[in-house]
């Protein structure tokens, strides 16, 4: 072991007590922003989710509106679209209001754009060939135990009365990112209860549009968008990530909110550390004494200080590391029943622990300058003065 | 006999560093603390100024926000003639059939887009809720106007004084502000219903709200509407309603709330300990001085639970201080029961400063107690052997 290291590992262990105490606070801090910043993640996955070669045209004043059945041939006859299908928005709920999650009225060819919903071949089948046939994400399906076969029964807010379902397929996500927390099913089935209350066919909520070229994307929406423009509903076609991003933008704020807090943990380990150095500068004048008289120059006290800052913040962050994986499970399922369909997939992603470690070694370099400044200014003659 | 008081006191000034870094660590954390607390009673002051004690509100059955649901024309004007609705000096019944429509702006700050609530309202709806007009005038009826409440107003382009908003095929200019105190009514765009109706081809009502005679007659309103098979309705007290709309925000509150109050303290309350152990270690001498002069160790430990708890009371007023200047900012999201924004102001009360500095203390006080008791217990011999 080079001496140096040797040097800053038994410094960092020598006062046990108070090591331990900063460490503590370290991984405490470390917990957190572990937490909140899976929070911030959690809530951006749906747009990370999104795919180049999709894009969502919807009514241009607001998603509340709907657009007519018809736009449906037109947007596939322009050049550089491979196929479109379209959604509705249900809004319903299961038992209680508070047990909200997202449903889609869908129609057949809508599975089919959307390949990251892992679906087998039977479960396909059935599901078109049902008309209260619906396919549920699997963690949708864990939240409320259900299974294939199962008949689920939602109170609509939009579309009123009691519907019932019955679940032929649980969907896995291909991708880490893939939300599994929707509920799919037939617009047939939606548009019957439409022609049935209103005796016409039922707008759609928004159409998805497959390209072939993602490049082309912003002339294959101005097209749609300009076929539409003299129309009573107009359209704006933008590609899925940004239509999950205006989404997401919404509750901005909140998520912002969440994001500013997570750094303030980290400044208060910055003050914890800082302190920390600082008593330590204090008690070890006479230690850097002896140093500089036996010839060690600020370049090795330099090293040695700040290796014992990061022994102490690296030490925390690993065990903030090791803490935060069940925290972040427990508070997971938490937040996955009661707020799951604005925070999907709450799990720990190795970014956010690089990111941890990253602003802890930084921490300790920081709160290292305190006492660097106090040894290689200090007078040889004041400090061996304080040495028994 | 105790340590004099001045003693604790005196150990503050005398390493200000670690004092002040010490202090400043519990004062990010009431920070935190107050603005949470701050953010949840804005909430909850918005929430319950926006709704009436004496209002029902009227939506189709199953609705959960007044965006999808319908009332129709017939439905309303019976609601209207219920023998519990409050009746005006015109001897007309106070009630509002109202519209809702929502459109999306871009924010003034970033240019990112949110959905703001277009209500169309009747004259009644302006006596009905606690709304008056600040600047400009109010819509002319038939014609494209509206009026945008000021904290909307300043938020959003186009929904300032004399600027333009478009919604259905049409341009509406913003004719004036009105002030709606701390409701989530600031956070909206009125016009005339019958207009609004209109460009967006629909012939129904979202709601109809009514006064009522007396808060008691809500039940008995309730029975008759919800059991009458002409109708497919619910009501609810205003009150209710808006509590209901904002249960994702307030139990968001709330859980960020108790997170960050349990961790964050848990992680000042271990900073204040690391100080005070420190502080200790080098004060050992003293210590020994103190006892042998006759001061018992009871007294030991009370001085340096005092001095902690100091450390956390300078910490408490080092924190609480942008709470004051946080009172003028507002916090606005898209509330994800309505799908439209609603804004609201941190909101600072007296029971909030005192908690925030009960906070701070007891955060002292806890990081004090095992430093405390481990001074208390040093042996004298040992103590004098160190000076």
């Amino acid at each position: 072991m080079p001496p140096l290291l040797n040097l800053a590992l038994r410094n960092g262990l020598g006062n046990k007590g108070r090591t331990a105490l900063t460490a503590l606070v370290i991984a405490v801090a470390v917990v957190s922003f572990g937490v909140l910043q899976t929070a911030v993640r959690s809530y951006y996955q749906g747009a990370e989710a999104s795919a180049p070669d999709r894009l969502v045209t919807r009514h241009k004043v607001s998603l509340m509106f709907e657009l007519p059945m018809a736009y449906r041939d037109r947007i596939r006859e322009v050049q550089g679209v491979k196929a479109v299908a379209h959604g509705n928005w249900f809004g319903g709920y299961y038992q209680d209001q508070k047990n909200f999650f997202a449903q889609f009225a869908v129609d057949d060819s809508y599975l089919d754009l959307y390949p990251e919903f892992v679906l087998t071949a039977e479960e396909k089948k059935a599901f078109l060939s049902e008309r209260k046939a619906c396919v549920i994400g699997e963690k949708l399906a864990r939240r409320w135990g259900w299974k294939l076969g199962d008949s689920i029964v939602l109170t609509g807010t939009i579309y009123d009365g009691n519907w019932e379902f019955i679940v032929r397929g649980i969907y896995r996500g291909r991708d880490r990112t893939t939300d599994t927390t929707a509920m799919l099913f037939r617009f047939d089935y939606l548009n019957e209860w439409v022609k049935a209350r209103y005796g016409n066919d039922s707008p759609v909520g928004w159409y998805v549009v497959q390209i072939a070229d993602p490049n082309a994307a912003p002339r294959i929406g101005k097209t749609i968008d300009a076929a539409y423009a003299d129309s009573t509903a107009q359209t704006l076609t933008e590609t899925e990530k940004a239509f999950q991003m205006s989404f997401v933008s919404m509750a901005g704020t909140v998520v912002e909110a969440i994001r500013i807090i997570s750094f303030i943990v980290i400044l208060i380990v910055l003050l914890v550390m800082a302190n920390t150095m600082m008593m330590t500068a204090r008690e070890r004048v006479a230690q850097y004494g002896v140093m500089k008289t036996l010839g060690f120059h600020a370049p090795h006290l330099v090293a040695i200080i700040a290796g014992e800052a990061m022994v102490i913040s690296l030490a925390g962050a690993a065990l903030g590391i090791a803490l935060a994986y069940p925290v972040i499970s427990v508070f997971g399922a938490f937040m996955e029943s009661n707020l799951g369909a604005f925070f999907p997939s709450f799990t720990l992603q190795p970014g956010t622990v690089a990111a941890a470690v990253g602003l802890c070694a930084a921490c300790g370099v920081a709160a290292a300058v305190f006492p660097l400044l106090t040894a290689v200014r200090l007078p040889i003659a004041a400090a061996l003065r304080k040495v028994n | 006999m105790a340590v004099p008081i001045a003693y604790s006191v005196k150990n503050l000034t005398a390493r200000k560093g670690t004092t002040l870094l010490a202090a400043a660590g519990i004062g990010l954390v009431v920070v935190i603390f107050s603005a949470v607390l701050m953010l949840a009673h804005g909430f909850r002051k918005t929430l319950v100024s926006t709704g009436s004690l004496d209002n029902a509100i009227v939506l189709r059955k199953g609705a959960t926000s007044e965006l999808v649901s319908s009332i129709d024309r017939d439905q309303a004007a019976i609601l209207k003639t219920q023998p519990e609705v409050a009746v005006g000096s015109d001897g007309a019944p106070v009630a509002a059939s109202e519209l809702i429509v929502i459109i999306s702006a871009p924010k003034r700050s970033n240019g990112e887009t949110s959905n703001i609530v277009v209500r169309g309202v009747t004259p009644d709806s302006l006596n009905m809720r606690p709304v008056k007009l600040v600047e400009g005038r109010t819509w002319t009826p038939g014609l494209s106007e509206l009026v945008a409440g000021s904290l909307i107003a300043s938020k959003f382009k186009g929904c300032g004084l004399g600027e333009t908003v478009h919604l259905g095929g049409r341009d509406w200019t913003v004719v004036g502000l009105f002030d709606a105190g701390e409701t989530g009514f600031e956070s909206e765009l009125w016009g005339d219903a019958e207009q609004v109706m209109a460009a967006v081809r629909r012939p129904t009502y979202s709601s109809v709200t009514v006064k009522l005679k007396d808060p008691a007659g809500l039940d008995t309103l309730k029975e008759r509407i919800e059991k009458d098979p002409r109708f497919n309705a619910q009501v609810q007290g205003e009150r209710e309603f808006y509590d209901k709309q904002s249960t994702y925000i307030a139990l968001f509150i709330q859980i960020l709330g108790i997170f960050v109050t349990s961790v964050f303290s848990l992680a000042a309350i271990l900073a204040a300990m690391l100080t005070m152990f420190a502080t200790i270690s080098s004060r050992t001498a003293e210590i020994g001085t103190l006892r042998a002069l006759g001061y018992p160790r009871r007294s030991i430990l009370l001085a340096f639970v005092l001095e902690s708890t100091l450390v956390g009371i300078v910490g408490g007023v080092v924190g609480i201080l942008p709470a004051f200047a946080l009172q003028y900012l507002s916090f606005s999201t898209t509330n994800w029961t309505s799908f439209s924004e609603v804004a609201w102001k941190f909101s600072l009360s007296g029971e909030i400063v005192a908690a925030s500095m009960l906070f701070a203390a007891s955060m002292g006080f806890l990081g004090g107690l095992l430093p405390a008791w481990r001074a208390a217990r040093i042996p004298i011999v040992d103590a004098l052997r160190e000076g």
